[in-house]
């Protein structure tokens, strides 16, 4: 012990270590902060796993579009702790991303991105975006056949970009296919680049954060005055403030344990997503999905009226944006206390509610083709004669099932025929099926007769009770 | 007046030094952003791939083909290739479609039993000729020019279609 303290005096009596750090970790903040306040440190705990996890596995992971997959199945199955470590980062992006939305709930609710830390938040509405970006570019670098795919619809929603479409597509791709210089560049991306961008943005953010101090709990008609809230601030703090550390460092201590924790027992229990079929582009059996936090984004493109993609792909993260950067720009003053928001919490319900309806929705995919269906069992057909059990089979084999659902068989993009013979004639049944419609192919020149007769007999027997 | 000179100077100095920031920043950035961008104005050529003979294809019905790249980096592995629908038509033409739905990219599935491409991420449907029979495609699959020579089904080799 005394050795190490001759050392540390011998450190800091060059460095002036303690006459830095000290007055930062010291710096007064505001009394009853609380436990809502923990959600910005904890993004930074969950931010230093990724961090951590992500240098152990580049030093293993291959960022070759040949040899990626396999050694990514070589970490994950092989390597010593590997399927923790793939476990931990990919749990600790689902951390950062769910507490930096926490963190970001809680600064609107409580107004604190108002005078003076408007700026404070202009750089968190970035690092979200950033984060979010490290969770695209990292689900890519599984560069399984859902990693290639996902690629491409990323190139092929950037190609929705009004002129410079085409070349965003391309500048990502790196070139005119998704082959070996996508990998290369998207391995760039997330461990170099946008990493780079973090640490600056995390930087310039705590910087802001000991500039302006934090915020202090907001009180019902104790609005913001630019013209005397810093003085006021001051006054307040030097009357009752209390040092961060360790006064309300504490709390942020046994946050960050918690995260790790989770994290942790998540990636041992659950383990890390399951690595699809190697990326080949030639094989057309993929289904390409995002991670669960930009699920309800893939709902969005799905559920969008036809012929408005562009204008929402393009525009809704434009709109979405510039809305959140303005923010404490316009409303810079004023009310700080959500009892006297009620627009801001009613518009936390909406955001929050449609995030989570579609999400779940995401989750199911409805709008998705069932190819995985098998046919209808004799229970569910109940075939009264020849005619009803080939007709179910055609269902079958013709595709109908892959959208539609008969007694809780096939998938849901259709509507439900379980009962469709109570519904609608024999007449009207052929119509349908001949000259499609409502989102339904017209099957009129690849039907012969007596398939149709069969299906519409198959059909006309799906009733209650039938 | 010599503190005058003394002032002239700090700021030409200041202008000096940050004119040379300005031209390491430029000695630097140039060549790693030509590097970065190079791709986009890279002409890479089209190259005409055998992808079976005539007799290989029956005549309507719609097969998976695969070919190489034009010109795939050493290292792409089997991202090095691209994967096509060709149709050999009841009147002995060929037509070749990409597997990418016109929507947002994702592969297309062809169903041979209903004659449709359909696609598993939002349902859009295509006939087999390729133009739009449900779902949210804006246009038909896109096509890849195809030909015979010598007996052999040739395709030429086109960037991922972006629609």
């Amino acid at each position: 012990m005394r050795f190490l303290k001759i050392a540390w005096e011998w450190f800091d009596e060059r460095t002036d270590a303690s006459k830095v750090i000290g007055p930062i970790l010291k710096h007064p903040v505001p009394p009853n902060t609380g436990w809502k306040y923990v959600f910005g440190s904890a993004t930074l705990v969950a931010f230093l796993i990724q961090v951590v996890t992500g240098i152990a596995l580049a030093t293993a992971y291959v960022s070759s579009a040949g040899q990626a997959y396999e050694s990514l199945k070589w970490i994950t199955d092989k390597a010593f702790l590997g399927h923790l470590l793939r476990g931990m980062h990919y749990f600790g992006a689902s951390a950062m991303v769910l507490l930096v939305g926490m963190h970001m709930i809680r600064t609107f609710l409580t107004g604190s991105y108002k005078f003076p830390r408007e700026l404070n938040w202009v750089v968190g509405v970035f690092l979200l975006g950033l984060t979010l970006l490290m969770g695209f570019t990292g689900q890519l670098l599984r560069w399984d056949q859902n990693g290639v795919w996902s690629t491409i619809v990323a190139a092929e929603q950037a190609g929705r970009v009004p002129l410079l479409g085409p070349w965003i597509a391309r500048f990502l791709m790196g070139g005119q296919t998704v082959g070996a210089a996508t990998l290369s560049r998207f391995f760039a991306y997330h461990v170099f680049f946008i990493p780079a961008l973090i640490f600056g943005m995390v930087g310039l953010h705590l910087v802001l954060v000991l500039r302006h101090g934090i915020s202090e709990p907001p009180k019902p008609s104790f609005p913001v005055n630019p013209k005397t809230y810093r003085a006021w601030y001051e006054d307040m703090l030097h009357q009752e403030g209390a040092p961060f550390w360790p006064d309300a460092a504490w709390r942020d201590a046994i946050v960050g344990v918690l995260v790790v924790a989770c994290v942790m027992l998540l990636a041992w229990w659950v383990g890390p997503p399951e690595l699809g079929t190697p990326p080949d582009p030639t094989v057309i059996q993929a289904y390409p999905r995002p991670d669960w936090y930009l699920l309800w984004y893939f709902a969005v493109l799905a559920l969008l009226p036809h012929g408005s993609e562009d204008y929402v792909i393009v525009g809704a993260p434009l709109v979405a944006g510039v809305c959140l950067l303005v923010l404490p720009l316009v409303f810079n003053k004023g009310e700080r206390a959500p009892s006297r928001r009620p627009w801001a919490v009613v518009s936390i319900i909406v955001i929050v509610s449609a995030v989570g309806v579609l999400w779940l929705e995401g989750d199911r995919a409805p709008w998705s083709p069932d190819f995985d269906n098998k046919a209808l069992p004799a229970t569910v057909v109940h075939a009264a004669g020849p005619d009803i059990a080939n007709g179910a089979q055609l269902f079958h084999e013709k595709g109908c099932e892959n959208c539609h659902n008969v007694s809780g068989y096939g998938g849901h993009r259709g509507p439900d025929l379980s009962h469709v013979g109570d519904r609608l004639s024999a007449q009207q049944i052929v119509l349908r099926i001949l000259n499609g419609g409502n989102n339904m192919p017209a099957y009129a020149s690849s039907m012969k007769p007596e398939d149709l007769n069969a299906i519409v007999a198959f059909l006309k027997s799906r009733r209650v009770g039938g | 007046m010599s503190e005058q000179m003394t002032e002239a100077r700090r700021k030409f100095l200041s202008r000096l030094s940050l004119g040379a920031g300005g031209i390491i920043s430029a000695l630097i950035g140039l060549p790693v952003l030509g590097f970065l961008v190079a791709p986009l104005f890279e002409r890479v050529g089209r190259e005409w791939r055998g992808v079976g003979a005539v007799g290989d294809f029956e005549k309507g019905k719609t097969t998976e083909v695969r070919f190489e790249d034009a010109s795939p980096l050493a290292w792409a592995g089997v991202t090095g290739k691209t994967g096509a629908w060709l149709r050999h038509q009841p009147d002995g033409q060929f037509a070749a479609y990409a597997i990418n739905c016109t929507h947002l990219g994702c592969p297309v599935r062809w169903l041979p039993e209903a004659e449709l491409f359909m696609c598993p991420c939002h349902g859009g449907v295509y006939y087999s000729d390729g133009t739009v029979a449900a779902g949210p495609p804006p246009r038909p699959l896109v096509r890849y020019p195809v030909r015979v020579r010598n007996g052999l089904v040739e395709i030429l080799t086109s960037p991922t279609p972006i629609t």
